[in-house]
């Protein structure tokens, strides 16, 4: 099996002429099973790439909404080897599928150990959201060897030395974070992201996902007229919160992916 | 005088990106990183500034009152083997423990920043006031984030941050203590990172906090060095003092790091005991990783998810533990030992009928371990026990514990 990577969301998107849809959930949220059901059902709803979260019991760059979802699948006994199993379901359908986790728990496990087992899982690479590079030796070096893709946030207070430093260590996109604050999604979208996105550009050709407050299809367009991924979290956790049952939050989270994934075709074309 | 200065330090700890051996450095969101530069910079600048000297000198003297006593405690002393035991008052401070040292650091610090809000985490809620009311001296906006298990078992202190002007929140995520203060904190900081100081209180969170932190507490072993001298003319045997993040232990121990003939011992918070798994002994029951910033040890589970700490201190109450003492235990240079409840309020109980000291809950877990040491040492020895809090914080705990409450009967309760 050959085991797809950011970039191929990438590719894809900008054959289609138009710009990537991200979507998050946390493993065992609301239920393992139900997890690995609504990412597949997002996937289907035009998600290109998905982030599967580890779910962590100080999860401190996360605002109320991940915050609960963790502690539910944490609540339920969520593993580990759980998270895998899921990145498994998912990549297997083909749509390049990675992991977004605080760092201690891949530390534990090992961060060689992490790898090869991610990559065994068919995953893409890593989001880290609390590891900068200057910290990363070691995962640089495992993802090297492995070739899986990872993913350095920055941030409106980053210095342009900075946004340099982290776009070279990415490999398959820049995680650029739009607000200053916690996860969770906001009537207004930044307006700081599209300084912050021009200023990765300056130091990198890789693409600039945008992440941090988008909730609806008309947000998703907006962010998408100058970001190459609209990357939604919050939003999705918050309509299976809100839904009475779990197959009724599946639907609910298809049914936002659906929105997001037109307000992503609704901006204009990605320049070049 | 001097001694009050805050040095950077001498020894070689951290290195220029914040890591004591392998532990320390800076796990947070990159959102954070530009603060975290600012504040290195700014704190450089400061201890290199006369202006900024001078007047955290006039305020450790005139407002928190140092140099606190070292003060022998003879009959606490026929408990423990008969050695001298010489007890650093941090008790004695303005709002009661060593935290206001630090806090007062910080607090000029945050001012020279130009930064007019404060937001800091607390546990017993030592931090917390000594926080608050230095921001009240300094008219500087002050938030501390308090789990709401600590805001019921440390109400006193609630009801004294208030009254001073702080906004105290109740945390009520997680197991409801210091830990999830600290992660409320965090987002705090990040979203209003522009115009807020996060004040931390301990030796922890990211470069360069352990090292800020420790160069303001530094203050009470300078002191130590030079009242032992005057006192014994020699210096001590071996230094105690209790660690739950390690703040006080650290400002003393530093100053005797290179004194190969000062044994410097540890103590944690061993709760119900390390072999119950209800304890917050790090060092002695933990493992290497990271948690709020740095890498250390801390409690945790197969997968790297933190353990919830146990211990009857809410100010040791917390499963992780500064880099540096990371190193320091690692290194084998300090010894690290895990004290009981039991232990622990036995030595509360002590310190009260032997010497008319009330201690705080989180010192009494070193006065505990003094005991064993003095016994170690025998009757030449000399041990210094950092008192670092007084313990009027704790009285309803102290009353549950020893059934002082109600009517006469209670009057010799636990005796």
């Amino acid at each position: 099996m050959t085991t797809v990577r950011c970039a191929d969301a990438f590719d894809r998107a900008r054959a289609e002429n138009r710009r990537a849809l991200v979507g998050y959930l946390p493993a065992g949220f609301p239920s393992v099973d139900g997890a690995i059901g609504a990412l597949r059902a997002m996937v289907e709803a035009g998600v290109d790439l998905v982030e599967v979260g580890l779910p962590y019991t100080d999860p401190v760059v996360d605002g109320p909404t991940i915050q609960a979802a963790a502690e539910i699948a944490l609540r339920a006994g969520t593993r580990i080897r759980d998270v895998l199993a899921t990145v498994e379901a998912v990549a297997s359908t083909g749509t390049p599928t990675v992991v977004m986790t605080y760092w201690n728990p891949v530390l534990r496990y090992g961060v060689e150990a992490f790898t090869a087992d991610l990559a065994a899982a068919g995953g893409a690479g890593l989001i880290t959201p609390d590891l900068i590079p200057d910290e990363a030796a070691g995962w640089i070096a495992a993802s090297d060897a492995a070739g899986l893709d990872r993913v350095f946030l920055v941030s409106p207070s980053s210095t342009d030395r900075r946004i340099a430093a982290a776009a070279a260590a990415c490999r398959g996109f820049v995680y650029a974070t739009s607000v200053m604050g916690v996860t969770g999604a906001r009537a207004r979208t930044s307006d700081l992201a599209p300084a912050l996105v021009s200023r990765v550009r300056a130091a990198s050709d890789l693409p600039v996902g945008v992440g941090l407050g988008v909730s609806n299809g008309d947000q998703a367009a907006a962010v998408a007229f100058y970001a190459d991924a609209v990357i939604v979290g919050s939003a999705f956790v918050r309509r299976i919160l809100d839904a009475g049952d779990e197959p009724a939050g599946i639907a609910a989270a298809a049914e936002l992916a659906r929105d997001l994934a037109g307000g992503v075709r609704r901006a204009p074309a990605p320049a070049g | 005088m001097t001694g009050l200065l805050p040095q950077p330090s001498t020894v070689d700890t951290p290195d220029a990106t914040g890591h004591f051996g392998p532990y320390g450095g800076r796990f947070v969101p990159e959102a954070l990183i530009a603060a975290l530069d600012e504040l290195d910079v700014a704190y450089r600048e400061a201890v290199a500034d006369p202006a900024f000297t001078s007047r955290l000198d006039a305020l450790l003297r005139d407002y928190a009152g140092r140099p606190s006593l070292l003060s022998r405690a003879d009959r606490f002393a026929e408990h423990a083997g008969g050695a001298t035991v010489l007890l650093k008052r941090e008790d004695l401070n303005h709002t009661g423990a060593h935290k206001i040292n630090n806090a007062l650091g910080q607090a000029l610090l945050a001012q020279r920043m130009g930064k007019p809000r404060i937001i800091a985490e607390t546990g017993a809620g030592q931090h917390g006031v000594a926080t608050a009311a230095i921001c009240a001296l300094l008219d500087l906006e002050c938030c501390v984030y308090m789990g709401e298990e600590d805001t019921r078992r440390q109400a006193l202190n609630v009801a004294r941050m208030r009254l001073l002007g702080a906004t105290v929140v109740a945390v009520t995520t997680g197991s409801r203590t210091l830990k999830d203060a600290m992660n409320e904190a965090f987002r705090d900081w990040v979203t209003n990172v522009e115009h807020t100081h996060y004040l931390i209180g301990s030796v922890g969170g990211p470069h360069p906090f352990p090292m800020i932190v420790r160069d303001f507490q530094q203050v009470i072993g300078a002191e130590t060095r030079a009242q032992c001298q005057q006192l014994l003319g020699r210096l001590p045997d071996a230094i105690c003092a209790c660690v739950g993040g390690g703040s006080n232990a650290i400002g003393i121990f530093h100053e005797f790091l290179g004194e190969p003939d000062v044994a410097l011992y540890g103590f944690e918070a061993g709760g119900d005991g390390l072999h119950t798994g209800r304890h917050a002994a790090t060092l002695t029951g933990g493992s290497p990783g990271v948690l709020h910033g740095a890498s250390s040890y801390l409690l945790q589970d197969d997968d790297g998810q933190t353990i919830e700490s146990h211990s009857i201190s809410a100010g040791l109450d917390y499963p992780g533990v500064g880099p540096e003492h990371a190193h320091l235990h690692d290194t084998g240079r300090v010894v690290y030992r895990a004290i009981t409840d039991a232990e622990a309020m036995d030595g509360f109980w002590l310190l009260c009928r032997t010497e008319g000291i009330i201690p705080a809950i989180e010192s009494a877990h070193a006065l505990a371990g003094a005991l064993g040491v003095g016994r170690e040492l025998g009757p030449d020895g000399v041990v210094v026990v950092n008192l670092s809090g007084r313990g009027d914080k704790d009285m309803e705990t102290a009353a549950r514990w020893f059934g002082l409450e109600g009517g006469d009967g209670a009057n010799n309760a636990g005796a």
